[in-house]
């Protein structure tokens, strides 16, 4: 089965092609049987091929399929290769499966957009743009289909175009991640003069070979890859893009801005770990992006009224956690959390676009409330993964990935009490942001119709993943429960063990309770704040301090302010006096000598013929002096 | 016999270009053009008859033998041109040519 793997990408990409070309002409039925097919097959594919390597497993748990030489020039010589391990397998698993599950939400929920076929086109890249990524063989492939990715996410940003906000939303995130990108292709630059290849496992090899730890070259590969991993994962100094990107419809915000391109940060890093071994300082700073991503955000979470910005910065918030485990070497926690943030956070979004478009496009929280009783599958799927987001102890899968990546914050070699603080203190803050959501739009008094029942299509995803959500945490116990460890016994073959310092059971169960009761009190105090009403938010932010901070935190910490002033408008005021561009002076200078010498000469074609002939006697003397004389 | 000194034909040779020049500058007459033209070649060739027989060589002969048929081919295009000229100005003032602007 391994043979058809290059069937994976390849699939969304004929869906792409389809749709691209035929879109206009072909049936919305049809339409959506090819958007959602062609994801669907490529996730069953998926499914057969990951069984066949967990029960057979390929020499050396990798199948490498060569496609085609894609360039062949002096040392360069990247092919169409795809390789398939347990990193990319999980990733690949979690981009198809759960990007079959949007597409099949999204074929009813955006049954009356006319841009449905161009919809599905543009998905449909994206699936195969993503799984180009996570199957790339060679970091050239890879960077294709991280550009492709961040292609496919401006064009659904900006989905409905004829709105110029979203056109702004979209070149924002564009520009931005753009950033990121060029750091990530000068890394890219700086391997491939360092060693000559850009095949990532000769890569890893030489790098650990020749690369003492902490040199100054390994240091600056792997800041260069952070980088690009920052802009694309929405970390801290690059996040302002992504409370933005919520402008495009809710299944691209479920898919792209959740569960997979975002998440490519992590791949990358986790993929190229050996260098980030060879770097600790910057694996450090890895972490302590982590951490304090996840705090920022946590912070602007609990501040926003928009439901689907409050999820946007849960998820750059959960991305930090990821980039924390990434940071103290834990990179199979961080890659758990991928998984099964995944599973929830794309849960979250599909049911904020269910209530989205029950209710006229309504995204204010606050004007919603007592959905409960209405939209009664979305309230209780909603509030599984909500759990699962805010750590629900026991039940849920997103608390034994956010407890793992908790606990080896402290424990792991790499970890210490301060990224360990910043990792408890977020969850507390994720309770609260949760359940704030959860009870604001759920309980409380009806304050709109429901005018639109969901249809199955809709509700099946949201129960698939809700199953995901609570069961796709019992594959990954800690030692206090079970011990079981498949998940990260699964990928031991590509990502290296974390070194924890703390093997005792007993303190690991004192860790686990902390971070337990902490998520609980942060869903107590929401519960007391929006349901209770005890005091509300209003009262204690009326004026002063409180009332400066919130405003603060509501604006993302002012990274927005910040950056327009120093770069955007910088930029704006200098090319308004720039207008002509003054380079082009030197340009149109040329051109008007030429214009000049052009009018001058002219007027030596009079068509005189004997002038002619006199000219040409003049040339012929000064030739002649020439030669002779000089 | 005394051989006259090569000097003196190529002034003679000098000359008669010379003369051809002034004649294709200073005549208006079209015909008298194409006249004062052959007088430049014959010039030009006789220069050649002359360095052929300074050094012995038969080059000089052979390359009058092309001017004379180069001259040849030239007179009966210029002839022509001249006719349709002729049919098409009614006068044979070079300067009327320039009414055709390019």
């Amino acid at each position: 089965m391994f043979d058809y793997l290059w069937i994976v990408p390849f699939l969304p990409m004929l869906g792409f092609i389809i749709l691209a070309v035929f879109g206009g002409r072909i049936s919305r039925s049809l339409v959506a049987l090819v958007g959602v097919g062609s994801v669907g097959l490529s996730a069953l594919l998926v499914i057969i091929i990951g069984l066949q390597f967990l029960i057979d497993p390929p020499a050396g748990y990798a199948f490498t399929q060569v496609v085609w030489q894609w360039i062949n020039v002096g040392q360069l010589t990247p092919a169409i290769a795809f390789r398939l391990d347990a990193l990319s397998l999980v990733f690949c698993f979690v981009v198809t499966f759960v990007g079959f599950l949007i597409h099949l939400y999204s074929s009813e929920f955006m049954e009356e957009d006319d841009g449905y076929s161009r919809f599905f086109a543009y998905m449909n890249l994206f699936v195969s743009s993503m799984l180009m990524l996570v199957l790339a063989d060679n970091l050239l492939l890879l960077y294709l289909g991280w550009e492709g990715v961040g292609l496919c996410s401006y064009l659904l940003i900006g989905f409905w175009y004829k709105d110029p906000e979203n056109g702004y939303a979209a070149r924002k995130a564009f520009v931005v991640t753009r950033v990121g990108d060029t750091a990530m292709a000068i890394g890219l630059f700086l391997l491939f003069t360092s060693f000559g290849t850009l095949n990532i496992q000769q890569l890893m090899d030489s790098a650990s070979q020749n690369w003492a730890v902490g040199s100054s070259l390994a240091i600056f590969a792997a800041v260069l890859l952070l980088g690009g991993a920052v802009g694309k994962s929405a970390q801290l100094p690059l996040q302002t893009w992504l409370p933005d990107a919520m402008a495009g419809p809710s299944p691209v915000s479920a898919l792209i801005h959740a569960a997979t391109m975002v998440t490519a940060g992590v791949y990358l890093i986790a993929r190229t770990h050996v260098i980030f071994e060879l770097a600790p300082p910057i694996q450090l700073v890895v972490a302590i992006i982590g951490a304090l991503t996840l705090l920022i955000s946590g912070f602007s979470a609990i501040t926003q009224v928009d439901i689907k910005r409050v999820l946007a910065y849960s998820t750059i918030s959960q991305i930090g956690y990821m980039f924390l485990a990434l940071g103290v070497g834990a990179w199979s926690a961080g890659v758990f959390h991928f998984m099964t943030h995944a599973f929830f956070k794309a849960l979250l979004f599909l049911g904020a676009g269910v209530i989205i478009i029950s209710l006229h496009h309504e995204h204010n929280m606050f004007k919603m409330g007592g959905l409960r009783k209405q939209l009664p599958v979305t309230f209780w799927t909603f509030l599984i993964a909500s759990g699962s987001l805010a750590a629900f102890p026991l039940v849920t899968a997103g608390f034994y990935s956010k407890d793992m990546i908790i606990w080896y914050a402290w424990s792991g070699e790499k970890g210490n009490v301060l990224l360990w603080l910043a990792g408890v203190f977020g969850a507390f803050i994720t309770g609260i942001y949760t359940f704030r959501m959860v009870f604001v739009t759920f309980f409380g008094e009806a304050k709109m119709k429901v005018d639109r029942k969901p249809g199955r299509r809709l509700l099946i995803p949201l129960m698939v993943l809700a199953f995901l959500s609570v069961f796709a945490g019992v594959i990954e116990l800690p030692d206090t429960m079970g011990h079981l460890k498949l998940f990260s016994g699964f990928l031991h073959s590509i990502l290296p063990p974390v070194e924890s310092l703390h093997e005792s059971a007993g303190t690991e169960l004192i860790f686990q309770i902390i971070t337990a009761v902490l998520a609980l009190s942060g869903i107590f105090l929401a519960y007391f704040f929006y349901m209770k009403k005890f005091r509300t938010v209003e009262d204690i932010t009326r004026g002063g301090l409180a009332a400066m901070l919130r405003k603060y935190w509501f604006a993302g910490w002012g990274f927005d302010w910040l950056y327009d002033h120093i770069f955007v408008f910088p930029i704006v005021w200098f090319s308004q006096i720039n207008k002509n561009d003054f380079i082009d002076l030197f340009y149109n200078g040329i051109a008007g000598l030429n214009r000049y010498f052009h009018r001058e000469l002219k007027r030596t074609q009079s068509g005189q013929l004997r002038w002619y002939a006199m000219g040409i006697l003049i040339g012929a003397l000064i030739t002649i002096t020439i030669v002779v004389f000089i | 016999m005394t051989t006259t000194p090569i000097e003196i034909g190529l002034l003679l040779a000098g000359i008669l270009f010379s003369l051809g020049l002034i004649g294709v500058l200073v005549r208006k007459n079209i015909i008298f053009i194409l006249m004062s033209i052959e007088i430049m070649l014959n010039a030009a060739g006789l220069a050649f008859i002359l360095a052929g027989a300074r050094w012995a060589q038969a080059d000089g002969q052979v390359m009058f033998l092309f001017i004379l048929t180069m001259a040849a081919a030239e007179v009966s295009v210029g002839l022509a041109i001249i006719l349709q000229f002729y049919h098409l100005f009614k006068t044979l003032n070079a300067d009327a040519a320039s009414k055709m602007r390019g």
